[in-house]
């Protein structure tokens, strides 16, 4: 699990080596660095907001904006399993971060349409969820991301054990809701939802054929040494 | 934009203009791309003259109309309230002339029923017109009832802000029909037909559940994906109150155009 990785690496330094050869360690910095990083595209669009430098209609496009990061982050976790597999990058470590970053961004893309679109007119935003197929469907992605970030700390992992994994499957359920999500909600046919919806697509599709090409890879691997 | 001689018209609201940047940078016109800042920032190329816009169909008198002569009608100030389906709204200080003065010029026959526009298919000059996607089919057509053209709240517009239309509104002459949703206003029309069949309009035509060829103003009406109850109005308030308010039956003008509609039910003819 990388979220365990991510805890070992930081307890090593601690051992405490000899002054001399004591090696910064840039994991877990790179990792704060990667949620200082996320979070650019929304303060830097608040900032506008907030000083009257968006034009039209401001709040609509913060909302926008923060859906559009909150989808990326989502791909750009589970994009983290394919590439370790397929190009042998592994970014696991940064997962967690990118899954958290995924929840933040929904959760302030609700918390815009609730207080700055909506003005907190619970009639008007119950009814929309009731009534309106696009915002059940990217509600239901906020509800079923709850629990992913609340287990998302170490303790938790440990805790559900095996049931952790089965629980984070959730998530393709979440990429594909959310990128059609996207997809209702524009006016006209554009490539854009398109292209995200491909990409979730691809990404979860990637898990049913998994364990296939895993199974591949390694009998591969065992012919190789068998050489 | 050049200044234009202009004087004060009828049915101007006693509410604030929207600050011109913001009606200037805010649109959709798809000609130029689907996203709100994509008309200002890609119309770079596109040429609103020389302009020749023809009207034709059941008329009398066929006609063409250049810029000069468009600009010939005596030109008024119109400012109107501007409520675009997406639930947002805008108060815009037009300049332009009444249709009914063209339509009059070139005599509609008895048997002409609709109006129907035209804008311009200019791939070369309009990028949202080239390429893939292509969101709507082109030219985007629009219609209104021969009445509803006839209305004198309907306007040809050919400026905004005492000057003539920016690019990304519409150049050189659109469509104004205040009380119905903004996609109603047709922008840099090259043609209208005087016709005895209700036209195809482009919206319509893509998604005919949700918009209509009426398109009147309606709080009661949702568009299926979202209410058309309230809207934000751009520039009020700011980002931390941006004020809703509550949507207006025929976007304020129903004094003015719901006898245009008696009898019929607006739940159906939406």
């Amino acid at each position: 699990m990388a979220q365990v990785e991510a805890r070992s690496v930081q307890a090593k330094p601690a051992q405490g080596r000899t002054a001399r050869a004591k090696p910064w360690n840039w994991r877990p910095a790179s990792i704060w660095a990667l949620y200082a990083v996320g979070f650019v595209p929304a303060v830097w669009y608040f900032y506008l907001g907030a000083t009257g430098q968006i034009a039209g209609n401001a709040v609509k496009e913060f909302e926008h904006l923060l859906g559009i990061w909150a989808l990326r982050f989502l791909i750009a976790a589970l994009t983290v399993t394919p590439l370790r597999d397929l190009a042998g990058v592994n970014l696991l470590r940064y997962r967690r971060a990118l899954g958290l970053l995924a929840f933040w961004y929904v959760l302030m893309h609700f918390l815009t349409y609730m207080v700055l679109d909506q003005n907190l007119n619970l009639g008007t935003i119950l009814a929309d969820i009731a009534k309106r197929p696009f915002i059940t469907i990217g509600m239901a992605c906020l509800v079923l991301l709850i629990p992913l970030a609340a287990t998302s700390n170490a303790w938790s992992i440990r805790r559900l054990g095996p049931h952790w994994q089965r629980l984070h499957k959730l998530s393709y359920l979440i990429v594909l809701g959310a990128a059609t999500h996207f997809a209702m909600s524009v006016k006209v046919v554009t490539a854009e939802p398109f292209i995200y919806l491909l990409i979730a697509f691809v990404l979860v599709g990637y898990r049913a054929l998994r364990p296939r090409i895993m199974r591949w890879k390694k009998a591969r691997r065992l012919a190789e040494s068998a050489r | 934009a050049a200044a234009l001689k202009t004087t004060p018209g009828p049915f101007t609201i006693d509410e604030e203009p929207t600050a011109k940047s913001d009606v200037t940078s805010y649109n959709n016109f798809y000609e130029f791309g689907t996203g709100k800042a994509d008309p200002s920032a890609n119309s770079g190329d596109f040429r609103p003259e020389p302009w020749t816009l023809e009207v034709d169909g059941l008329v009398g008198k066929p006609q063409k109309f250049d810029l000069d002569s468009l600009h010939a009608f005596p030109l008024e100030d119109r400012t109107y309230r501007m409520r675009c389906v997406e639930a947002w709204s805008m108060v815009i200080p037009w300049v332009g002339f009444p249709l009914a003065a063209l339509l009059d010029r070139v005599e509609p026959l008895g048997s002409a029923k609709y109006v129907a526009f035209e804008t311009v298919v200019r791939p070369e000059e309009m990028p949202g017109q080239r390429g893939l996607f292509q969101p709507l089919e082109w030219p985007y057509v629009e219609g209104l009832r021969l009445d509803e053209a006839r209305h004198p709240l309907t306007i040809l517009s050919v400026g905004l802000y005492g000057e003539t239309l920016p690019k990304q509104n519409g150049a050189p002459v659109r469509l104004v029909v205040p009380w119905k949703y903004g996609f109603k206003g047709i922008k840099s029309i090259v043609r209208m037909t005087l016709v005895e069949e209700e036209p195809v309009t482009s919206w319509s035509r893509l998604a005919p559940q949700e918009y209509g060829f009426y398109a009147n103003v309606n709080p009661e009406v949702d568009h299926p994906r979202w209410s058309q109850a309230s809207e934000t109005r751009v520039g009020e308030g700011g980002f931390f109150n941006a004020a809703r308010r509550p949507t207006l039956p025929f976007n304020g003008y129903a004094d003015e155009v719901a006898s245009l509609y008696a009898g019929m039910d607006l739940r159906k003819n939406y």
